[in-house]
């Protein structure tokens, strides 16, 4: 009897240490897992803190050497209503408006039909391709643009917002078309086969079947092709060089620097301004994008 | 309504394998034909091909008097349930079934009847506004049917509708799809690997092996007659025991099937002409499990006796199943629930000889 309870009390004892171990290196990974993040979200959201700090800011309080530059003694406008009021600075947001849009549409019409092919109709060489797609997108960009510039000069486009409008789509292309058909791949066959017996054919399969099933796939590479559009700084610096060219990412700094004059507050305003359409796009979408890039990568 | 003739069709996939290697298969109109075999025996191909979803290497189908070759899916007139349901996942069951209807243009009022109808056979009414999503297993299936019975088709293909249920909801609804044919009398090919499911739906059963029909046939007739060792074994759950035996004489004159030399079981006149030309061969005895009972003193008289040790015993309820050993080779016999074997002791088996199949040892054919 007491030997059957002695065993029982070291039983207990054995379990107890191993809860209490595990309940342990649980606590680790938590600290350590706040630790981390703690310390990538102070990297990433301070400089646009103090992007919104500075554009607050008049000029003489940037240049006052005096008090915190993370604080705001005298907060205004005025840097937000210039700009808004600023000729140039419409032109550029306009023209990155447009290029952006045009861009996306064409990027997404060629990706999700590009993908829907060389994921479902199975021709020959579909398997091929669509790894030679992905591997065009390793390409970094910055090795293609003299190249590019050969061909947009014989074109006749440069220095032209059309330019740009061509040449986005073959950044965004290819991943967006990488991310449709891991997408796509994840889709049951049987899903397609129903509707072709159905009665549908490939472009109602597409239409009325993928894209409303894939909408976090396109979803997710609708907000890659803005982001490639929409921050693209390279090209715009490479082949525009007027103002009522110019786009957003490269006119702020063209515009709002003049010689040795830094113009940090609007510098900064700007910023702001031209951070708003992604920041609102990404609060709304970001659940798509998340689950859309999930879906992709695990189950394509 | 119509015939489906599937003439010399082979399939063959890059690389040289051959899925189905020219098989012949007319199917009445208004006939129940179940495929059944084993995985990659080439039966959802076939279906496939028949659907159009697979091309045809070599041979021809038809579909109500019209080859169909290269005729594709949406204008075969026929209609498809899966395995995996695949419904649409973002439409209501209403629009899921009515997707077909709609791209083939038919009018409102006629799709909103034909759905109704449809949904009250399967008895989803109810249904019509949710979601796949918020379906049961058994209700998705249910609505995949309707999709199929809306359209009115020439012909219905089941790809192993009922394999994602479980147990109980597979018999359940194995009686709906049989209730449904009832109602609607359209030609049907249904594949599945599950005999139970060939031979309780069946008109007639397609057993297929390595890409080539075994034998086609009445559920009784693949059960009573099956022409090969595989339909044999492949057929009847549980499974046929095999054992390997020799055409010798009978133990009271006659001819005998020795299968060792303690057990040498007397050919029932009626076959003595049929298996007396193999004497001194090596064969292989097919006997069935129901085939196999305990030994009564009160039972038939000139039924043998062979006592033999108990391996494993399984109670199922309404009847037993005992596992033993013939000179090294596997048995089970079905017994009355009521048996007192016990694993390790010995029980008095004898068997109804007239149920016995013979089958040739090379060829396993049965003769």
């Amino acid at each position: 009897m007491s030997a059957t309870t002695a065993n029982d009390a070291a039983k207990r004892a054995a379990a107890t240490r191993h809860t209490t171990s595990l309940h342990r290196q649980r606590q680790w990974a938590l600290w350590g897992s706040y630790a981390a993040l703690t310390v990538f979200v102070v990297m990433f959201l301070v400089p646009p803190f103090y992007t919104l700090m500075t554009s607050l800011k008049s000029s003489a309080e940037i240049s006052a050497q005096t008090g915190s530059p993370w604080i705001v003694r005298h907060p205004t406008l005025e840097n937000f209503w210039y700009l808004i009021t600023y000729p140039n600075f419409q032109t550029f947001y306009l023209n990155s408006v447009m290029i952006t849009l045009v861009t996306v549409a064409v990027s997404m019409v060629i990706s999700v039909l590009a993908a829907f092919s060389l994921s479902r109709m199975g021709f020959w060489g579909s398997q091929t391709l669509s790894t030679s797609v992905f591997l065009t997108y390793l390409i970094p960009p910055s090795l293609l643009f003299i190249p590019l510039f050969q061909i947009v000069g014989a074109l006749g486009l440069i220095n032209n917002v059309w330019c740009l409008i061509l040449l986005y789509p073959t950044l965004a292309v290819p991943f967006c078309t990488w991310i449709m058909i891991g997408y796509f791949s994840s889709i049951p066959k049987e899903l397609d086969e129903a509707a072709l017996i159905d009665g549908a054919g490939y472009l109602q399969v597409l239409w009325q079947i993928f894209i409303p099933v894939a909408m976090p796939g396109i979803i997710a590479a609708t907000i890659f092709a803005f982001t490639v559009s929409w921050g693209q700084f390279l090209y715009p610096l490479a082949y525009l060089y007027t103002s009522n060219q110019m786009v957003l990412t490269v006119g702020i700094i063209s515009d709002l620097i003049r010689g040795d004059v830094f113009q940090w507050g609007k510098i900064m305003a700007a910023c702001m301004l031209a951070s708003l359409p992604p920041i609102i796009i990404y609060a709304f979408l970001m659940d798509y994008y998340v689950a859309g890039l999930t879906a992709g990568a695990t189950k394509g | 309504m119509a015939e489906v003739s599937v003439r010399k069709v082979v399939k063959e996939y890059d690389g040289g394998v051959q899925a189905v290697k020219g098989i012949d298969l007319e199917i009445a109109d208004h006939e129940f034909v179940v495929l059944v075999g084993p995985s990659g025996c080439g039966k959802s191909t076939t279906l496939r091909m028949i659907a159009g979803l697979e091309e045809i290497t070599g041979g021809e189908i038809w579909i109500g008097g019209d080859v169909v070759n290269d005729v594709p899916p949406r204008d075969r007139d026929i209609a498809m349930v899966f395995q995996n349901y695949a419904l649409y996942p973002h439409m209501s069951v209403f629009d899921n079934m009515a997707f077909g209807l709609k791209l083939r243009k038919f009018p409102k009022d006629e799709i909103k009847r034909r759905v109704d109808d449809a949904a009250r056979i399967l008895d989803i009414a109810p249904l019509l506004d949710r979601k796949p999503r918020a379906l049961s297993g058994g209700q998705r299936q249910r609505v995949a049917m309707g999709r199929a019975i809306v359209r009115n088709p020439k012909v219905f293909l089941f790809d192993e509708p009922l394999s994602n249920l479980d147990a109980k909801l597979r018999v359940q609804m194995r009686t709906e799809i049989k209730k449904v044919h009832q109602t609607i009398p359209t030609t049907t090919v249904y594949v599945t690997h599950d005999q139970i499911e060939a031979m309780t739906l069946a008109d007639r059963v397609v057993v297929m092996n390595h890409g080539v029909i075994e034998q086609v046939g009445t559920p009784q007739e693949l059960y009573h007659n099956p022409r090969t060792r595989f339909v044999a074994g492949f057929i009847g759950s549980p499974a046929m025991n095999f054992l390997p035996c020799r055409v010798t004489d009978g133990p009271s004159g006659g001819v005998g099937i020795r299968v060792t030399d303690n057990i040498v079981l007397p050919v029932p006149p009626a076959r003595v002409d049929r298996y007396g030309k193999y004497k001194g061969k090596e064969m292989v005895l097919g006997l069935r499990p129901e085939h196999l009972f305990e030994y009564h003193e009160q039972g038939k008289p000139n039924w043998n006796r062979v006592d033999l040790p108990v391996d494993v015993v399984e109670p199922m309820g309404m009847e037993t199943m005992v596992h033993f050993f013939v000179d090294g080779t596997p048995v089970c016999a079905r017994v009355d629930p009521a048996t007192h074997a016990e694993p390790g002791e010995m029980i008095a088996l004898t068997a109804d000889l007239n149920q016995m199949h013979l089958m040739d040892k090379d060829t396993g054919m049965v003769v």
